[in-house]
């Protein structure tokens, strides 16, 4: 518009120049002058108030940026507090887990293992608490064997915890193992002879560890027939390597164990895998010595080649019997093992190969293993 | 007499002064504390970028970590349940913070079973691959280790807010970035990279593992191989302690590369905290875009 009135004006002063008139000249260079003042002018509001828009603009972009985050931030919560789930009676059930197992040997037939069922769960925020029962058959009638019914603290400070009821001894590192993780179908002689496969106590068990950087942990144990002391010490080597070396004293009633009633213990397990990575490859190898009025040992090595495959080699003897064992397993899963075995035993005057096939299977929820 | 008991009453109380202990489960949480915490705090890290954080053994050396430890960090999801809970037993009592509990979970499965392998019922718990879910983490980790060690709350927060600045930028840049991988298709041993594929919109297209944790059979591999045959991906990618046997056969079947991705802090030497972990991941996958 403005513009327009511009060309005019100087279409205007063309056909004017003939007829030239000084003072009409001033007035309209004044005119022409103003009127370019105006549109400078106007050309000026129109660029501040572009800015002011891109301004706004701007803070607007930032602003959706940031409710863009928001919306993010609060979509995420609202899945995670929708994934939280609802109460229910069931909800604080114990973990439950169960564990099948079966032998076939060549000198016995077929033979159905115990099958071992577990309970576990926090009590309260001061105690968490162990059942573990095993049902088997026994001469064609059904049996049921407690074999642990313990409670432990859970926030004693200072690296105390206690343990009270029914556990397996810590004396002996494979002691406080289930039958169901061991790396060969049966027991080491010494435990066969000084503990009758495992040692249970009916007691208390206290535990402190050492706030060391190496492990150290000290041990008592006493029930109303027997007392134990314990200390087991622990690192690595490396990132490949880890070992424990353990050393107990048991005391107990001579019935309870064969000897004089005061047997000591020396166990160490060494374990390695490339990089500390057991998916892989790894190997272990392991030895306890039995000392009371009789002594026994064993020492085996388990070597794990291929991710789902371990062989074992287990030499063990008590005063003048001794064994030597064999074994292939392949786990096709962490809940699932098929072994197997051959022994030549040198218990008995008679040299005896035996040969077992046996399967350990693993329900549910499978709790963590010791070292 | 009131002496005495005042005496052991300081005997028996923890010394003063000692600085925050860490245990941290995986080396992104400890190299997240770090960031966080700076000096503040002493970080213990249970794992490294060459030890599955499925499979460790509760073994002695972190038994006594553990012991010592006011602040547990770590993944969550059952990522740790192998061993974890057996190691907060053996005597230790600290606060426990699990990551994956702030961030939404991908492959949250619909059944429950094991014939699935070895599912996570929480959903799939590799969640640090996503550098917004480490954005989500490190509030609410500043705000924990805040309340825990009161006297230097200033701290954190300072620095928590100098890191989500950082974040923000590297974020901006990434996001960039991520545009030119978007669809690039991809083979995966494990379900290891869910979160970074789901963040930079990858494409992938086959996991080796046909169920997660157990090794695939001959017979599974052979199938896979004829399903990728016609139409193969352009790179199979694992984690530096995964078996690198079943992508090595697969690249060498499909004439494509097999290549390690870090995964986390360490895990290839360019990898020294989170922002190189994702520097480096995107700059080894530009070089297989089209």
């Amino acid at each position: 518009m403005r513009i327009n009135s511009v060309v005019v004006a100087l279409l205007l002063l063309g056909t004017h120049t003939p007829v030239v008139h000084a003072q009409d000249l001033a007035d309209e260079v004044a005119e022409l002058r103003a009127l370019l003042t105006e549109v400078q002018q106007d050309y000026e509001v129109r660029i501040s108030d572009l800015e002011i828009r891109l301004a706004k603009a701007e803070q607007l972009a930032s602003g959706a940026k940031r409710e863009a985050t928001e919306a993010f931030d609060i979509a995420e919560q609202t899945a995670i507090d929708q994934s939280a789930g609802t109460s229910a009676a069931n909800t604080f059930n114990p973990a439950l887990g169960a564990v099948l197992s079966g032998l076939y040997s060549d000198n016995d037939g077929f033979e159905l293992g115990e099958a071992e069922i577990n309970l576990k769960a926090d009590v309260d925020d001061k105690f968490f608490g162990n059942l573990t029962f095993a049902v088997g058959e026994e001469d064609g009638e059904a049996e049921v064997e407690l074999e642990e019914a313990w409670l432990q603290t859970t926030s004693l400070p200072g690296g105390v915890t206690l343990r009270g009821g029914r556990f397996f001894s810590g004396a002996g590192y494979l002691n406080e193992f289930h039958g169901h993780v061991d790396d060969f179908v049966d027991r080491p002689l010494p435990y066969q002879v000084f503990y009758d496969g495992q040692y249970k106590v009916d007691g208390l068990q206290a535990r402190w560890i050492a706030p060391t950087t190496t492990m150290l942990e000290l041990a008592a144990e006493v029930s109303s027939d027997s007392e134990a002391l314990l200390a087991n010490f622990g690192g690595d080597i490396g990132a490949s390597n880890s070992w424990q070396v353990g050393m107990s004293w048991v005391k107990t009633d001579p019935d309870a164990l064969i000897g004089d009633g005061e047997l000591g213990l020396v166990d160490f397990v060494w374990k390695w895998a490339p990089n500390g990575n057991s998916g892989q490859r790894s190997f272990k190898l392991q030895g306890e010595y039995f000392s009371s009025e009789e002594s026994g040992w064993y020492l085996q090595g388990v070597w794990q080649f291929l991710p789902q495959w371990r062989a074992g080699l287990r030499h063990d003897t008590v005063e003048a019997a001794d064994r030597d064992s064999l074994m292939l397993d392949w786990s096709p899963s962490e809940y699932s093992r098929l072994r197997l075995q051959y022994t030549n035993d040198r218990v008995f005057a008679e040299t005896d190969d035996q040969w077992f096939l046996q399967y350990i299977m693993s329900l549910g929820a499978h709790g963590a293993h010791q070292f | 007499m009131r002496s005495m008991l005042l005496s052991i009453t300081i005997l028996l109380l923890p010394a003063g002064a000692s600085a925050l202990e860490v245990f941290a489960c995986e080396p992104e949480w400890a190299s997240l504390v770090s960031e966080l915490a700076g000096d503040d705090v002493n970080v213990t890290v249970a794992t490294t970028a060459f030890q599955d954080p499925h499979r460790l053994q509760a073994k002695p050396s972190l038994i006594a970590a553990i012991r010592k430890a006011d602040l547990v960090v770590c993944t969550g999801a059952d990522l740790e349940i192998g061993w974890l809970p057996l190691l907060l037993r053996r005597g230790g009592n600290p606060e426990i913070f699990m990551a994956s509990d702030f961030v939404r979970k991908l492959e949250v499965p619909q059944v429950i079973s094991r014939s699935q392998g070895d599912i996570h019922p929480q959903g799939n718990p590799h969640v640090h691959l996503d550098p917004r879910n480490i954005r989500r983490v490190a509030a609410a980790l500043a705000e924990q280790l805040a309340e825990m060690d009161a006297k230097n709350a200033v701290a954190y927060n300072t620095r928590l807010a100098d890191f989500q600045e950082r974040w923000s930028d590297a974020l901006a840049t990434w996001d960039q970035r991520a545009m030119s991988l978007a669809g690039l298709e991809i083979a995966s041993h494990h379900r290891s990279f869910s979160y970074l594929a789901n963040w930079l919109g990858l494409d992938i297209v086959a996991t080796i593992e046909s169920k997660p944790g157990i090794p695939p059979s001959g017979a599974q591999l052979a199938s896979l191989l004829e399903r990728l045959n016609d139409n193969p991906p352009v790179v199979v990618i694992r984690t530096p302690y995964e078996n690198e046997k079943p992508s090595l056969w697969l690249s060498e079947r499909l004439s494509l590369p097999a290549i390690q991705l870090p995964y986390t802090i360490s895990g290839n030497a360019a990898v020294t905290d989170l922002f190189t972990l994702f520097e480096e991941t995107l700059r080894i996958l530009e070089e297989y875009r089209s």
